[in-house]
């Protein structure tokens, strides 16, 4: 159960250089669960979960916390669609988050063990990060997102590039955040992840919220036609 | 060629000799220098760094007077130093003029905005890379600088690095300020030009080597200090 929740995003529009990026959209993210956002390339997924996490200027509207701001961006956590590295070690990527809080020591430490022993990095620590593989550093970033033990996480397609294994890997992970109460918002080209995953649902199409919904319902009787061809595996542009 | 060989032979004897002016006069070059290069590090490390992560009003206007300032012919920068301390002018009560201090200011004008625009440069591509990881983890402004001059430290030894060199062949400025004094203001570029002046080409290309052994040398004891080179570490 998250505090900060409900969120609610209202009449929010993002244009930059005189493009609709995304808008205008009208959305509220419930206290608990697991949200997946589909819809083809460049519909906007990105955009929007950066809108709620605040890292993008709003041209129109308002995003609302239950609690205020600076409060609620302490309890956030955003996995980036590509990985950012700090130029460090693994383990210094870990501590990182941690250190910015000033967190004793012994606690930092023991949460960097455990963090990479649940992602399968404990023979990389010492490796600077920038040279891990393009599924080692998503893992990475998930880790360090999760290390702080957030009540939201964003995570922007988490497990493109990845193998079945590395997916499942993931998926479990998530798995279990969720079963302790971590809200989780998530874009995915993977329609068979948000199947897997999905308490609730959300169709990007051209910036705009086309259809939400509960899953399965959303999965097995979409109301659009758009939807529908989309989840068909049609070309929706 | 035969000037050459003989330059060699000269700064060969010069230094296993360690002959008392040529150490004196090596010696003064690097402690201007360094110093110069210490104090205008302090000034353009953070600055660069401020310069590519904060928006403020006079930003641009900052960067283009800092890219001004680097192409500084440093005789001009020799001359009004020069004005500025001499007796009439509004310093000249410190009575600095003809002393190592005055090069070191001087050196400092000179390559502080050197320093600044290369480190803006490498700060601003690392920030671009960092920019949204620092912002979603909520971190200070504070917390942001600490964190690019560490992950950024290397570029910014090679900042340091590029000032140094500058500093320690520069001769026009050091030259006016000075007034290569011997004993006093005397550093190895101006007894350069010196001996080159009186024909001695065999003691200018001896201190000419002399110089470029001390470059060479700071810039790999520099970056054994930090470890940089280390494998694994980058
Ligand atoms: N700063 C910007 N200026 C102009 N256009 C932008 C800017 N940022 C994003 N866009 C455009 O906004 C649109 C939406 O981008 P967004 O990243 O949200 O899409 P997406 O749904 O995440 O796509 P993908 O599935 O490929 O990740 C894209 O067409 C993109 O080119
Ligand atoms: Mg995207």
């Amino acid at each position: 159960m998250s505090r900060i929740l409900p969120l609610t995003l209202e009449n929010v529009t993002v244009r930059r250089r005189g493009k609709r990026l995304i808008g205008p959209v009208d959305h509220t993210l419930g206290a608990d669960g697991l949200t997946i956002i589909i819809g083809p390339n460049g519909s906007g997924k990105t955009t929007l979960l950066r809108v709620m996490h605040g890292v993008e200027r709003l041209s129109e509207g308002a995003v609302r916390w239950a609690v205020p701001d600076q409060e609620a961006q302490h309890h956030q956590a955003y996995v980036f669609q590509t990985p950012i590295m700090l130029r460090r070690s693994v383990a210094d990527n870990l501590r990182y988050p941690l250190q910015l809080l000033r967190r004793p020591r012994r606690e930092t430490e023991a949460a960097v063990a455990l963090w990479a022993e649940r992602t399968g990095l404990e023979d990389r620590l010492k490796l600077q990060a920038t040279r891990l593989s393009g599924g080692e550093k998503q893992r990475l970033a998930l880790a360090r997102a999760l290390i702080r033990d957030p009540q939201v996480l964003f995570l922007d397609e988490p497990c493109a590039n990845l193998d079945g294994a590395s997916t499942r890997a993931i998926e479990i992970l998530l798995g279990a955040a969720l079963a302790a109460g971590t809200r989780i918002v998530m874009t995915t080209h993977d329609l068979g992840q948000a199947r897997r995953l999905a308490k609730d649902a959300v169709f990007m199409l051209h910036g705009r919220i086309h259809e939400t919904g509960e899953a399965p319902g959303f999965f097995d009787a979409p109301q659009s036609d758009a939807l529908r061809a989309f989840l068909r595996g049609d070309i929706v542009t | 060629m035969n000037d050459i060989y003989e330059g060699l032979a000269a700064a060969f004897w010069l230094v296993v000799t360690l002959d008392a002016d040529l150490i004196e006069i090596s010696l003064r070059s690097l402690q201007v220098s360094l110093t110069a290069l210490v104090i205008a590090s302090a000034i353009a490390l953070p600055l660069g760094t401020l310069l590519a992560i904060r928006r403020f009003r006079y930003r641009r206007l900052t960067i283009s007077l800092l890219n001004a300032l680097m192409g500084l012919p440093p005789v001009v920068v020799g001359l009004i130093v020069y004005i500025l301390l001499s007796r009439s002018g509004p310093f000249g009560v410190l009575g600095l003029l003809f002393t190592p201090t005055a090069m070191i200011i001087a050196q400092v004008i000179i390559i502080t905005p050197l320093i600044a625009s290369i480190t803006h440069q490498a700060m601003r591509e690392l920030w671009a890379e960092y920019h949204d990881l620092l912002i979603s983890l909520n971190t200070s402004g504070r917390q942001r600088i600490m964190t690019l001059i560490l992950d950024g430290r290397r570029n910014l030894l090679t900042a340091s690095l590029a000032g140094f060199g500058r500093a320690i062949g520069e001769v026009g400025a050091i030259m006016i300020v000075g007034g290569n004094i011997d004993n006093a203001t005397r550093v190895l570029t101006t007894a350069i030009a010196l001996e080159t002046g009186k024909g001695d080409f065999a003691l200018a290309l001896a201190l000419g080597f002399v110089l470029i052994a001390l470059a060479i040398g700071v810039n790999i004891a520099i970056h054994w200090l930090s470890r940089t080179e280390r494998e694994g570490r980058w």
